[in-house]
C-alpha cells in the first residue's frame, strides 16, 4: 500500500492513519485513470495488444473512454499529420481539467521516420499540446508502456492540488 | 493473350492513336496511347469480346520532367492477361481524359494522381484532393514541389 | 415480407428530415483514422462520404529520396499489421528488375513467415469485426494466440510487429533452431481457437442476426471497384493471386481458396466475408505444414547480391496476395540506387472505396459493421 507505507502511524493498532489530503486524493487520482485513446498508426496496434490478454493495460486502473469529456489522460498513439492536428487539440481542449498527455512513438514525438522528408507529417504532438510523458520506440514494446504509465502515475501522485503557487515558487 | 497480340489488335482499330509498343528487357511491355484517345481505347480493351480487361490493377501518375504521365495495369479476371497502357500530356496543361466511367475504381485513383501530381482528368465527376487537406497548395510529387514552410501556423521542415 | 422490407414499409410512412453526421476521425470503431461523412434519414444511411488522409505520411516522397533497402522500414508501415507480406512483393519486384534467383529455402521461409503472419493479420480482422458487433471475448482469445505468433516473428527478425526482414534475394537471418516445432504448435493452438470461436462468435444466432444480409456485395460491383482478397472472395468470385498467377512457391502447396456461399444470408454479405478470413486461416495452418515438411534445414538464407543495390533502367509493377488484398508495387528505376518513382496500390485504399456503394439503405449501426467487414488499415490507405 504505497500511500500507508509513507504515512507514519502513532497509534499502532488503532486503525487511524494521519497523513495529508493531497496525498490521498493523489493516490486515488494516480490509481485511477480514465484515458482517450487516440489511436493514429501502427503504435495503435501495439496498444491493442497492450489492451488485450498477456499484458492488460487495466491492472493501472485505467479505463478507456470514447468521450474527451470523461478522460483524464491522452493516449497519442502514433503519427501525427496536419489534417488531423487540429483535431487533437480539439479533443484536448475539451477535456476536464486535470488533464495529462502520453505521447507513445517516435513520431508523436518527434516526427519519427517520416522527419525528413514528410511534408505532411506534424514533427512531433508536442508542438500543439503540452506533453507529460514520452514513450520511445517505434512502436514502443508493451513492457515500454507500462513503464510510461507508471511514470505518468508517479508525477500525478507528487502533483499539488492546494497552494499550488506557494509550492511552485518554493520550488523555483 | 500476350501484350504484342494486343497491340496489333488495337493498332488496327485505333491506327495512329496508338503511338509505341515496348517490350524491351526488363520492362514489362507497355503501350504508349495518344492522350485524348485513352477514353476510346480503354472502353475497347474493356468491352471487347477478346481482351475483356475488367479489373484497373492500378494508375499511377508520373513525374517525366517536361510533361506528367499516366500509367494503367489493366488485367483481365478471364482470361488472366495483362496490359499496360501509357499517355503523357504537358506539365502546363496537364489534361488526360478520365476513366473513371469505366471502372469505377479509378475514381479514388485519379483523385490521388490530382492530388499529388496535379493531373487533371476531364470527365472525373468529382476531381478534389483525396489525401491531402482541401485547402493545401502545391502537388507533392512533383520533383519541382517546394514544401511550404507553414501550414496553419505549423512548422512544416525543421 | 423480409424483415428489411417491412421496415422500409414503416419508414417510408414517417416524414423525417435528412440529417449529417460525421463518423470519425476519432472514433474507436472506424479502425484508425478515417472520417466518413454521413446522410442518414432517421436511422437509415442514405449517402457515405469518406474522407481520407488524416494519416498521410507521404509514403512516395520518402521512396524518393531513399535508397532501394532504406525504403524498406517505410513499407513495413504501411500495412502495419501485416509487414511480412508488405514487403515481399517489393522484394520481388526488385529481384525481377535485376533478375535475382533466390535460394530455394529462403522461399520456403518467405511461405511460412508470410502465411504465420496471414493468421495474425486475420485474427486482428475478425476480433475487431466481433468488437464492432459487441462481442469481446473472442477478441481476447484471438489476441492471446497472436501473441504466440508475435513471438515467432520476433524470435526471427527482433521485432514484434514492423520486422524489416526481408531482403533484396535473401533474409536478413537465419532461422533458429526450433523454429519448425514452434510453428508446428501454433498450427495446433490456431486451429484450437478457431473451433472455439466457431461456437462462440460465427455461428452465434445474435451474430448472424447482425451480420448476415448486410452490406451485400455484387460479384460484378466488386470487380468493378477492384477489391481483391477476402472482399472479393467474399462475394463468390474465386481469385487468388497465390493460385491464379502463382509466385514464388505457392504452385507446391495444397490448399483450397474459400469464397463466400452465403451459407446464413446473401452470397457477399458481411458474415460472408467474415468467414472467409476464418476459412483461410486454416488454409494457411495447411500451407505452412507443407512448407515445414519440405523445407530444407541447410544452405544459405541469401543469393548473391550486390553490395549495392542498382537495378537497370526500367519499371515493374509486381503483386503479391497480401492478407487484405493484393498489394502492387509499381517501381520506376532510372538505374541509381534511388527509385525513379515507387507506386503502393494499397488494397485498403481501393477495398475502401466500395463503402459508399454498399452501405446505403442500411441503418447506421450496420453502417459500423460493413466498415469493419471490409478490414481497412489506415496506414495503406492513406500512406
Ligand atoms: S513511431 Fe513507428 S510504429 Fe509508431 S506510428 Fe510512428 S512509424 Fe508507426
Amino acid at each position: 500500500m504505497g500511500l500507508l507505507n509513507k504515512l507514519d502511524d502513532p497509534y499502532e493498532g488503532g486503525g487511524i492513519v494521519l497523513g495529508k489530503v493531497e496525498d490521498l486524493l493523489n493516490w486515488g487520482r494516480s490509481k485511477s485513470d480514465w484515458y482517450l485513446h487516440f489511436g493514429l498508426a501502427c503504435c495503435a496496434i501495439e496498444f491493442m495488444a497492450m489492451n488485450a490478454s498477456h499484458f492488460d493495460f487495466m491492472r493501472f486502473g485505467t479505463i478507456p473512454r470514447t468521450s474527451p469529456r470523461q478522460a483524464d489522460f491522452i493516449m497519442v498513439t502514433g503519427t501525427v499529420t496536419f489534417k488531423m492536428a487540429d483535431r487533437i487539440k480539439v479533443l484536448y481542449e475539451q477535456m476536464a481539467e486535470p488533464k495529462y498527455v502520453i505521447s507513445v512513438g517516435s513520431c508523436s514525438n518527434c516526427g519519427g521516420p517520416y522527419w525528413e522528408h514528410g511534408y505532411h507529417v506534424l514533427k512531433g504532438v508536442d508542438r500543439i499540446i503540452p506533453v507529460d510523458v514520452y514513450i520511445p520506440g517505434c512502436p514502443p514494446r508493451p513492457e515500454a508502456f507500462e513503464e510510461g504509465m507508471m511514470l505518468l502515475q508517479s508525477k500525478i501522485s507528487k502533483q499539488a492540488i492546494f497552494n499550488k503557487r506557494k509550492k511552485l515558487e518554493a520550488e523555483l | 493473350m500476350l501484350a504484342n497480340e494486343i497491340f496489333d489488335r488495337l493498332k488496327t482499330e485505333f491506327g495512329d492513336a496508338i503511338l509505341a509498343f515496348d517490350d524491351t528487357q526488363p520492362t514489362d511491355p507497355f503501350i504508349m496511347v495518344q492522350t485524348d484517345k485513352v477514353f476510346d481505347v480503354c472502353y475497347s480493351l474493356r468491352d471487347n469480346d477478346e481482351f475483356q480487361f475488367d479489373y484497373l490493377m492500378c494508375l499511377t501518375g508520373m513525374d517525366l520532367g517536361e510533361n506528367v504521365g499516366v500509367v494503367y495495369h489493366l488485367y483481365s479476371m478471364k482470361f488472366k492477361h495483362k496490359v499496360v497502357l501509357k499517355v503523357v500530356a504537358p506539365k502546363a496543361d496537364p489534361k488526360v481524359p478520365s476513366v473513371e466511367m469505366l471502372w469505377k475504381t479509378a475514381d479514388w485513383h485519379e483523385r490521388e494522381a490530382y492530388d499529388l501530381m496535379g493531373v487533371q482528368f476531364e470527365g472525373h465527376r468529382n476531381l478534389i484532393r483525396i489525401l491531402c487537406p482541401y485547402d493545401w497548395e502545391g502537388h507533392p510529387l512533383r520533383k519541382d514541389y517546394e514544401t511550404p514552410e507553414f501550414y496553419h501556423g505549423m512548422k512544416v521542415s525543421y | 415480407m423480409s424483415d428489411k422490407k417491412r421496415l422500409d414499409l414503416e419508414y417510408s410512412q414517417i416524414e423525417s428530415d435528412k440529417m449529417r453526421i460525421n463518423v470519425g476521425p476519432q472514433h474507436p470503431s472506424t479502425h484508425g483514422v478515417l472520417r466518413l461523412e454521413v446522410e442518414v434519414d432517421g436511422e437509415i444511411v442514405t449517402e457515405v462520404i469518406p474522407h481520407l488522409g488524416y494519416l498521410h505520411r507521404s509514403f512516395e516522397k520518402h521512396c524518393e529520396k531513399m535508397t532501394y533497402p532504406q525504403v524498406m522500414p517505410y513499407i513495413d508501415r504501411l500495412d502495419y499489421i501485416s509487414a511480412m507480406n508488405n514487403e515481399w512483393p517489393y522484394v520481388m519486384a526488385l529481384e525481377k528488375l535485376m533478375d535475382i534467383k533466390v535460394p530455394e529455402k529462403v522461399d520456403y521461409i518467405r511461405v511460412i513467415l508470410a502465411e504465420l503472419n496471414r493468421i495474425a493479420n486475420h485474427q486482428i480482422a475478425v476480433a475487431t469485426f466481433g468488437l464492432d458487433a459487441g462481442a469481446f471475448t473472442p477478441f481476447l482469445f484471438f489476441f492471446r494466440d497472436r501473441e504466440y505468433i508475435l513471438w515467432i516473428l520476433e524470435k526471427m527478425s527482433g521485432a514484434r510487429l514492423l520486422y524489416n526482414y526481408f531482403r533484396v534475394g535473401g533474409l536478413a537471418a537465419d532461422v533458429y533452431p526450433g523454429f519448425k516445432e514452434d510453428c508446428l504448435n501454433i498450427v495446433k493452438q490456431v486451429r484450437k481457437t478457431n473451433a472455439e470461436v466457431m461456437d462462440l462468435l460465427i455461428y452465434n444466432s445474435i451474430f448472424i442476426k447482425r451480420s448476415a444480409n448486410v452490406g451485400i456485395l455484387r460479384p460484378d460491383v466488386a470487380i468493378n471497384f477492384a477489391c481483391s482478397g477476402p472482399v472479393l472472395r467474399g462475394s463468390g468470385v474465386k481469385y487468388d493471386l497465390r493460385k491464379d498467377e502463382p509466385y514464388s512457391i505457392y504452385d507446391r502447396f495444397d490448399f483450397d481458396i474459400p469464397v463466400g456461399k452465403g451459407e446464413v444470408g446473401v452470397v457477399g454479405d458481411c458474415w460472408d466475408r467474415n468467414m472467409v478470413r476464418v476459412q483461410e486461416m486454416e488454409q494457411s495452418c495447411r500451407i505452412i505444414e507443407q512448407a515445414i515438411a519440405q523445407m530444407p534445414m541447410e544452405g544459405d538464407v541469401s543469393a548473391l547480391v550486390p553490395k549495392r543495390i542498382k537495378p537497370p533502367k526500367g519499371e515493374v509493377y509486381m503483386r503479391a496476395e497480401n492478407p487484405k488484398g493484393d498489394l502492387g508495387f509499381y517501381i520506376v528505376s532510372n538505374g541509381t540506387d534511388k527509385p525513379e518513382r515507387l507506386k503502393a496500390r494499397g488494397a485498403s485504399f481501393v477495398n475502401l472505396s466500395v463503402i459508399p456503394e454498399i452501405s446505403k439503405g442500411y441503418m447506421f449501426a450496420d453502417l459500423i459493421l460493413i466498415l469493419g467487414s471490409i478490414d481497412i488499415v489506415l496506414g495503406e490507405v492513406d500512406r
